[in-house]
């Protein structure tokens, strides 16, 4: 073969069709948008049920969860989320569906080794790195403070 | 005896037969162009089965049982059989035959498995140790994609080179037979080509070297080109790959668009199926083997065709540690009198 593997990479990238990324853009605005619009409209709607504001707080992400769980398991969250870009993924809908779906996925594997290890196989690196950035912005807070 | 010429082409001096073949699939193989070519398919992706791992099994076993009825011989009549999947340990192959009876070889190929069964298949006919050997390989979207993707239900978006795992199987049945029937002339058994692609997501992109590299040898050690074949399939390259492939291939003077066609790109309708890149899977080439192409022979449409299978040979653990994806391709030559 008279072509290289560097001359090759090159033409890789011409022919390898891009993401489309407008249309994502526009996906991820439209459908990540109407999920928080959801999470305001749930807020207003346990504030006019006169919840207190510790309780309203822990209501709207109850719901938004239970409600992509929801539609995970009714094979309709990862419909959602092909012309959803992004925007399914990044709200807490998208850490729901994270462990969600492996549960179902992973359940003829048994109930302690599949679903209770798999459900954070793609969940479990966003708490580590959740947690171990809030435990670091906590110290350095702590630390400003002593100033 | 089998004779090798030029550097690694093997001429087959007693040609085994293609006496009998089956095919199986899912939904969306059926809903394709070639759909009423399969001898069998489901709307249940589970065919009836608990996972999709045994799903996948009852493919394979249904394919070969086709395969057994077209050829008309019966399991204890087979010598030998080779089988593969793309399933860890190849499960879907080992639990799939584990009733019939059969001396059983489990192989490995990644995609490329059809025509590396096929060969292993096909020589062991022509050094006398079998008179009838069987080739059966499959793949399964749903176990394929939990193995080294994401779980079926999880929300992400898949890019533009990716492609779609076919869920079928091909089963072929070689021996010999008075009959007119396609025969397995000619093989070449790939090196492994890596490129330094990296995008598990583009396999296309993979596997192309591989498949120019054999094609290239192929010709070189036969002397012929590509008008010399009724068409040159290639396995799963997908759109990506298959542009890909002519590029190579025109570097070295070498014009494969008329002659080529792809069989991860004729499986589905890319308009209309969602499957970005096209098919890909170790059941891809089996399953159009198995039924459109062998379908030609018999109407006398096709008397002599190159068949490629393209492997991409990476793992999940692989990909993880940023590892390049070694590639290989496999060809046959099947032709009539």
């Amino acid at each position: 073969m008279k072509m290289t593997a560097k001359t090759y990479g090159e033409l890789v990238s011409k022919v390898s069709p891009p993401s489309p990324k407008i249309k994502d853009f526009i996906g991820a605005f439209l459908i990540g948008g109407l999920i928080c619009v959801s999470g305001q409209l749930l807020q207003d709607f346990y504030t006019a049920l006169s919840l207190s504001d510790k309780a309203v707080r822990m209501a709207v992400p109850s719901t938004l969860v239970f409600l992509s769980a929801l539609l995970t398991g009714l094979n309709l969250y990862q419909k959602i989320a092909k012309h959803a870009g992004a925007g399914t993924l990044v709200p807490i809908t998208g850490f729901a569906n994270a462990m969600v779906s492996p549960a179902i996925e992973f359940k003829n594997e048994g109930q302690v080794l599949g679903v209770g290890a798999k459900m954070f196989g793609i969940a479990g690196p966003v708490l580590v790195f959740g947690i171990s950035a809030s435990v670091i912005y906590g110290i350095i807070l702590c630390l400003i403070r002593l100033f | 005896m089998a004779k090798r010429i030029g550097t690694r082409t093997i001429l087959l001096e007693k040609p085994p037969k293609i006496i009998g073949y089956g095919s199986a699939v899912g939904h969306l193989e059926h809903e394709g162009p070639l759909g009423k070519e399969f001898d069998f398919y489901s709307n249940d992706c589970r065919f009836g089965e608990k996972s999709f791992e045994k799903a996948e099994s009852r493919l394979q076993k249904t394919a070969l049982e086709h395969a057994f009825r077209r050829a008309g011989v019966t399991p204890a009549e087979v010598d030998a059989v080779f089988a593969g999947d793309l399933l860890n340990q190849c499960i879907g192959s080992s639990f799939g035959l584990r009733e019939l009876g059969i001396p059983f070889v489990g192989l490995y190929g990644a995609c490329s498995t059809m025509t590396l069964a096929l060969t292993m298949a096909a020589l062991t006919i022509e050094s006398g140790a079998a008179e009838t050997t069987a080739a059966v390989t499959s793949s399964h979207f749903c176990s394929a994609e939990r193995q080294y993707r994401f779980p079926l239900e999880y929300g992400c978006v898949r890019p533009q080179t990716a492609q779609h795992t076919v869920t079928g199987s091909g089963a072929l049945i070689l021996g010999s037979s008075d009959a007119d029937k396609p025969k397995i002339t000619a093989i070449t058994v790939g090196e492994i080509k890596d490129f330094g692609v990296k995008d598990a997501n583009n396999m296309g992109a993979a596997m192309a070297p591989g498949a120019a590299d054999t094609l290239l040898h192929y010709f070189e050690d036969t002397g012929t080109a590509p008008d010399d074949y009724d068409v040159i399939y290639t396995g799963d390259l997908g759109a990506v790959g298959t542009e890909l492939l002519y590029q190579l291939l025109d570097k070295d003077g070498v014009d494969l668009r008329c002659k080529h066609s792809d069989c991860g790109l004729i499986i589905y309708d890319r308009d209309r199926q969602d499957v970005h890149s096209g098919g890909s899977g170790c059941g891809c080439s089996a399953s159009v083997l198995a039924s459109f192409v062998l379908h030609r022979f018999e109407s006398g449409d096709f008397h002599n065709i190159l068949f490629l299978s393209t492997g991409a040979l990476l793992s999940p653990t692989s990909t993880l540690q940023g590892e390049s994806i070694p590639t290989v391709a496999h060809l046959i030559r099947i032709c009539t009198d």
